[in-house]
């Protein structure tokens, strides 16, 4: 609580020497000596708030900019005022902190949310118990409403689906009445929210078929650029690179994996895409000694020497040092990995 | 006389400065370092530090290699020593503590092993007698000496 004198306009009808409090739902300012004399201020009447600096004679300010007064509201101190704002003045302190509290009520907008009883008491403070029932019957009332639109969300979906089943149909019966254009946009939608694309799947027959041909495919697209990456990618990589090349077909990121696990059935022994971990072993012990050999690398160092992305570099570093092949020096100058000595050296 | 302290190889090793995160790996880490503080205390015949100090000496801080083991680092190997009984905090705040490179129990031990073997149990000694007794020397009991 501070104290303020809360001012309207120009007109400087004053009242002086008063507290200041913030609600979730109102700004109430008290009469310091007469406590019976209050007044408040809906924060859903507030448009905008700013400040005004202190100057020499002036006290710093908040300027609370308000929306027109509703038909209903209760009488308050005038009867109509020229202007559409107050002044806060803060004599003493306490501008800055609470022009920062009443910004995020102002932010968060909690009365929205929380229904409190409709008078505003100019006079009387509020009687708990019924406002805590009303508390209570409110947050009731939202969980409701929540509820029935989730349910809404959900038949909203049902009928998405239908509907995509029934254009997937007429694609696949090539009725005339979708263009060309229609149906690759359409299908890339489809893929998108994850719906398998009917028509490549059902030209391949079985599920395992296709990605079996896919498999064959990715074979063909990823042997240069793996090549350029020193022989391992990431998944990501290869479905972004992948899709890039199919144009139109694109891959969805599970027909990928299915299609990767097909993979070591045409492991023509220069491409690796790992995904199992046997190779793991081999990896880490190639990064020993390629680090032993340097004495210590970073991993831009190790990813620039092997030809391989810093981040699968950094990865394979970490995994040396989670196996105890590696240990760490991490200083200003940067992260090293050494040779675990500590385990080695007696 | 103070010969001229020999580091161990892990003082000029870059790692021995950063806390390892691999588990076993710290444990030899940890290991090494206690090793080290107590032979350092042991040969500068330095019973007692404060923390500040231990940070700016060179045990912790290795001036030609430009590492120190942060304070957060030092923290936990004075806690690993107060585990194994070779370190007592001074103060509440542990700012100072005491450094015994010998646990008390080892020394009971070792001074036993001697009264008995000199034939002189059930008599009195002083503590000078034992630390520097011509009795002592040559024998076990040379151990003591030095001794504060």
């Amino acid at each position: 609580t501070r104290k303020k004198i809360w001012t309207t306009g120009s007109d400087n009808i004053k009242f002086d020497a008063g507290t200041l409090l913030l609600s979730t739902h109102r700004l109430i300012w008290r009469d310091q000596k007469n406590h019976e004399c209050c007044m408040a201020i809906p924060l859903a009447q507030i448009v905008f708030i700013e400040e005004q600096a202190a100057g020499i004679g002036k006290s710093a300010k908040i300027v609370v900019h308000l929306h027109p007064a509703p038909p209903n509201k209760e009488p308050g101190p005038f009867q109509n005022s020229k202007n559409s704002y107050i002044k806060l003045s803060f004599k003493e302190h306490g501008q800055i902190e609470f022009y920062r509290r009443l910004s995020e009520e102002m932010t968060q907008r909690r009365w929205e949310n929380i229904p409190v009883s409709q008078s505003l008491q100019t006079n009387r403070g509020s009687q708990p118990g019924r406002v805590r029932a009303v508390g209570i019957v409110g947050i009731e009332r939202k969980l409701e409403e929540k509820r029935k639109e989730t349910d809404k969300n959900i038949s909203e979906a049902k009928e998405m689906v239908e509907l995509s089943k029934s254009i997937a149909n007429k694609i696949k019966e090539k009725q005339g009445d979708i263009t060309e254009d229609e149906t690759i946009r359409f299908k890339s939608y489809l893929l998108s929210m994850g719906i398998a694309n009917p028509v490549t799947r059902e030209t391949y027959g079985s599920g395992t078929q296709y990605h079996m041909q896919l498999a064959k495919q990715l074979a063909g697209i990823l042997q240069a650029p793996l090549e350029e990456r020193g022989g391992i990618m990431s998944l990501t990589e290869v479905y972004c690179l992948v899709n890039r090349a199919r144009g139109m077909e694109l891959l969805s990121p599970e027909d990928l994996v299915n299609a990767c696990k097909m993979l070591r059935v045409f492991d023509s022994g220069v491409m690796v895409i790992e995904l199992q971990s046997h190779k793991e072993e081999e990896m880490v012990a190639s990064a020993l000694e390629t680090v032993s050999e340097k004495g210590s690398l970073t991993s831009e160092e190790f990813a620039k020497l092997v030809g391989m992305s810093v981040l699968l570099a950094k990865e394979r570093l970490l995994l040396a040092e989670k196996m105890g092949h590696l240990c760490r020096d991490d200083s200003v100058e940067g992260l090293r990995f050494y040779p675990n000595l500590f385990m080695t050296q007696s | 006389m103070a010969m001229s302290f020999e580091w161990p190889w892990q003082y000029r090793f870059p790692p021995f400065f950063t806390l390892q995160p691999n588990v076993d790996t710290r444990q030899k880490q940890l290991a090494a370092w206690c090793s080290l503080v107590l032979s350092f205390c042991r040969l500068h015949k330095q019973s007692s530090m404060t923390v500040m100090e231990a940070q700016e000496s060179p045990l912790f801080n290795n001036v030609k290699l430009q590492r120190k083991l942060p304070v957060e680092s030092i923290q936990i190997v004075l806690e690993e020593l107060r585990k194994k009984g070779n370190l007592e905090w001074l103060d509440k705040n542990k700012s100072s503590f005491l450094i015994m490179w010998r646990r008390p129990e080892e020394w009971g031990k070792l001074i036993y092993q001697w009264v008995s073997r000199s034939g002189q149990n059930n008599s009195v000694f002083t503590l000078y007698e034992l630390t520097s007794g011509e009795d002592t020397e040559g024998e076990e009991g040379s151990r003591f000496v030095g001794v504060s």
